[in-house]
């Protein structure tokens, strides 16, 4: 990756560790934070890599060069602030690239009505990865890219549902959908037409975000899960 | 009309007032029970006896802005304290939930203009104090 000039709003735990690492692989930086006290604590480390001030407010963001940035990250602990840091700097400064930080996942909404993405939550990301780690949760989803409209889920195969026991090429799937591995006790298969889809195991498929419901009743028996 | 003002602070309950004496259906959503005293007193009657609708709870939560009653509202205002919670919730007032008319009060002149430009309507209390400052101050010495 060539050197990139980054933006990073708030320098509370998520920034300054941010900034500290862009730094590192080379980066530009400059970590702007509103709260004065914070800011003398992190400019004793950063330096000139952090600038005082508001970066929601349009003249603070000019200051800190936002005209030639090629990435803003906003990260305060407030999501009003990171969703208009975001959206100025895309709409009105024509950034071409942002990532927000979602502190609350409920505001996620916001955030996608009003075009602000990659938006990201921690609170979230943990909760997938407690999905991940208790599979009788039921569906997982691996990955989400909304605007290419995919998805990766995983599934656990239920004992009486529709595809235990059957070949792959016999599982009805829609249109739009796939099976791309499964999961037998602890290892990973890619399977063919003629593998058998054993009650146990962890489907992967990769599928059309409106067709999770459809999937779900194929691999999931109604009368309970696995 | 059904007017929906989200923070009833000075400028909010003022025009909350108003508007209900005008005979506008009033809903009022703000996060502080202290408001609701506020437009008591300056009633001079309970805001619910008088008519008015009282919700609390904080506009980025989409069930407190439909309980305040969004879907129905012809005029929404967004008054909190905070100019970035009125520009986020005026936006959601307008896009999610097509409120005709949808106006947020912004204090930073330089973003309430460019929010208006977009097609936010804004209405910047500091821009009106410089102008009458600057007039008031400065009148007569050019």
């Amino acid at each position: 990756m060539s050197s990139l000039y980054v933006i990073v709003a708030g320098a509370g735990k998520v920034g300054w560790n941010l900034a500290r690492e862009l730094i590192g692989k080379g980066h530009e930086v400059t970590v702007l934070e509103s709260d004065r006290r914070r800011y003398l604590a992190v400019e004793q480390e950063l330096e000139h890599a952090v600038q005082y001030g508001d970066a929601t407010e349009l003249w603070v963001l000019e200051r800190a060069g936002i005209q030639r940035a090629d990435l803003v990250v906003a990260v305060t602990g407030d999501d009003e602030d990171n969703l208009l840091i975001c959206q100025v700097a895309k709409e009105k400064y024509l950034c071409e690239r942002i990532i927000a930080r979602v502190n609350n996942p409920r505001n996620l909404i916001h955030f996608k009505l009003l075009g602000i993405e990659p938006a990201v939550s921690a609170t979230d990301l943990i909760l997938r990865l407690i999905e991940h780690e208790v599979p009788s949760y039921g569906l997982v989803h691996l990955l989400d890219l909304p605007n290419e409209e995919l998805e990766v889920i995983e599934l656990v195969v239920s004992e009486d549902s529709h595809a235990a026991g059957k070949r792959v090429v016999d599982v009805r799937l829609p249109e739009g959908s796939l099976v791309m591995a499964l999961l037998r006790e602890g290892k990973g298969l890619v399977p063919n037409g003629e593998t058998v889809v054993e009650a146990g195991d962890e489907v992967l498929v990769v599928l059309q975000p409106r067709l999770e419901h459809d999937i779900e009743s194929i691999f999931v028996s109604p009368n309970g899960r696995y | 009309m059904f007017v929906l003002i989200v923070g009833a602070g000075r400028v909010g309950s003022s025009v909350a007032t108003t508007a209900l004496q005008a005979g506008h259906t009033v809903s009022v959503l703000d996060e502080d029970p202290l408001s609701h005293e506020r437009l008591d007193m300056e009633l001079g009657q309970s805001w619910e006896e008088a008519g008015g609708r009282f919700t609390i709870g904080t506009a980025m939560e989409l069930e407190a802005l439909r309980e305040a009653g969004v879907e129905e509202a012809d005029v929404f205002i967004a008054s909190t304290n905070g100019d970035n919670t009125n520009l986020v919730v005026a936006q959601v007032a307008q896009r999610r939930f097509d409120v005709p008319r949808v106006v947020a009060r912004v204090l930073d002149p330089r973003r309430a203009a460019w929010y208006q430009e977009q097609g936010v309507n804004t209405i910047c209390g500091t821009a009106i104090a410089i102008e009458q400052l600057e007039a008031a101050a400065l009148r007569d010495t050019a």
